[in-house]
């Protein structure tokens, strides 16, 4: 079998991406993509020239998003509903497993 | 192939309408997303459904679906002599192909006898997959192979699962959730649509020795009573190597003793610290002088160790 090396992107918070860059990846329109930022689930890092731009990071919430409005077709407030939700999950899972770290066995 | 009962399912009668379909994947996709459920095995069910649902929905796959006959689930079957026909004259091999790719490439081909739809781009799938990561690969960095089973067409038309490998760079200093896309490695698109994306989600692995906590690492470190009592220096492992720390005298169990810098890097390389979490231990077996020795120690010290609050009658 043979092994591939190829292009890798890292999806983290140093690197920046355009908006039609998280539209083209995620699969969500740009007017999804503006109710959500409008919404502050999606927050842009930075705009210039009335461009905006994200975190790479940010493509990880954006691609959710689409696979829940597909998944349960889900109108944007259905959509920021459940990703804020999704994101308390996430925040309290953490905070369990890093106090559970803290803990001798 | 393996035949799948899609209607079981979703648990609905073959005979069931569009609107029943729905409202049957709408229940489960609640239950088994992965997103929100906790059942470990959530993901395979959810896909599982997504599937049955994939094709039930399509006027088309279900009509090519249905066309198969029912078999029990699970049961090896060869499809129909007109569907083979889609992929090329005379008798094709089934042995190795996806019930899902195969309905899904049977509708393709439906469609475009009709050439119906037929130039509409569609886009290929995005795919996911996970990759675990040991601490020392996140601690020092990495390359690692992953192998993903990837759909591709044969000279026929017919769709098959291929392995392929990717070589994979581990930066250093990579958190648990953490996202690598990789272009175009996920399914084919259509009518010149693009490839979809290959995502793999770092997942790290529990080790036998170190939790991490963010950056910040946590070790269980066993002394015994005379080195908590009268203090010592002892070799600790990190994960760059065995480190020397110093035990001040009168450390309880619990206490936490900070290694600063000794934890895992973040990716500016800057790195937390590790915590060694004092354990006191005593020998399961005493030798005779060991047990005269703390007798002796009984007998003479005035340290109690309850000072729970009187208690009242």
């Amino acid at each position: 079998m043979t092994t591939t090396i190829t292009e890798s992107v890292w999806l983290n918070t140093s690197d920046i991406c355009s908006f039609d860059h998280v539209i083209e990846v995620s699969g969500l329109s740009a007017d999804e993509l503006h109710e959500l930022i409008d919404m502050g689930i999606i927050q842009p890092s930075s705009s210039k020239a009335n461009a905006l731009f994200f975190r790479m990071e940010c493509i990880v919430i954006a691609r959710k998003a689409r696979q829940l409005r597909d998944d349960f077709e889900l109108d944007t407030r259905g959509l920021a509903l459940a990703l804020s939700l999704l994101r308390k999950m996430d925040e309290l899972e953490s905070e369990i497993a890093q106090l559970r770290a803290r803990l001798m066995r | 192939m393996k035949y799948i009962d899609y209607y079981d399912v979703l648990g609905v009668p073959r005979d069931a309408s569009q609107e029943d379909i729905k409202k049957a994947y709408r229940k489960l996709a609640h239950q088994y997303h992965p997103d929100v459920s906790k059942d470990p095995d959530a993901e395979r069910k959810f896909k599982e459904v997504a599937e049955a649902y994939a094709t039930l929905k399509d006027p088309e796959k279900r009509a090519a679906f249905d066309n198969l006959g029912r078999h029990p689930s699970g049961e090896e079957f060869v499809p129909p002599h007109q569907w083979q026909q889609h992929f090329q004259e005379g008798s094709a091999d089934f042995s190795d192909v996806d019930l899902a790719d195969l309905l899904a490439a049977f509708a393709a081909a439906q469609r475009a006898d009709r050439q119906e739809r037929s130039r509409m781009a569609v886009n290929g799938q995005d795919f996911e997959t996970s990759m675990p990561v040991t601490l020392e690969q996140a601690y020092s960095g990495a390359e690692a192979d992953l192998t993903i089973s990837v759909l591709e067409e044969d000279e026929r038309g017919m769709p098959r699962r291929v392995p392929k490998t990717y070589r994979i760079r581990i930066p250093k200093g990579v958190s648990d959730g953490q996202r690598l896309r990789l272009p175009q490695k996920g399914g084919p698109g259509f009518n010149g649509g693009r490839p979809g994306d290959l995502y793999v989600r770092m997942q790290l692995q529990p080790h036998p020795i170190f939790r991490a906590s963010n950056r910040d690492l946590y070790i269980d470190l066993p002394l015994a009573p005379w080195e908590a009592a009268l203090g010592a220096t002892v070799e600790v492992p990190t994960l760059g190597g065995l480190v020397e720390l110093r035990i001040p005298e009168g450390t309880v169990a619990g206490r936490k003793l900070r290694l600063s810098g000794r934890g895992l890097p973040d990716a500016s390389g800057k790195h937390g610290d590790l915590y060694a979490i004092a354990k006191i231990d005593i020998p399961s077996k005493l030798s005779a002088r060991e047990r005269e020795l703390f007798q002796q120690l009984a007998a003479e010290s005035r340290f109690n160790p309850r000072s729970f609050p009187e208690a009242r009658s």
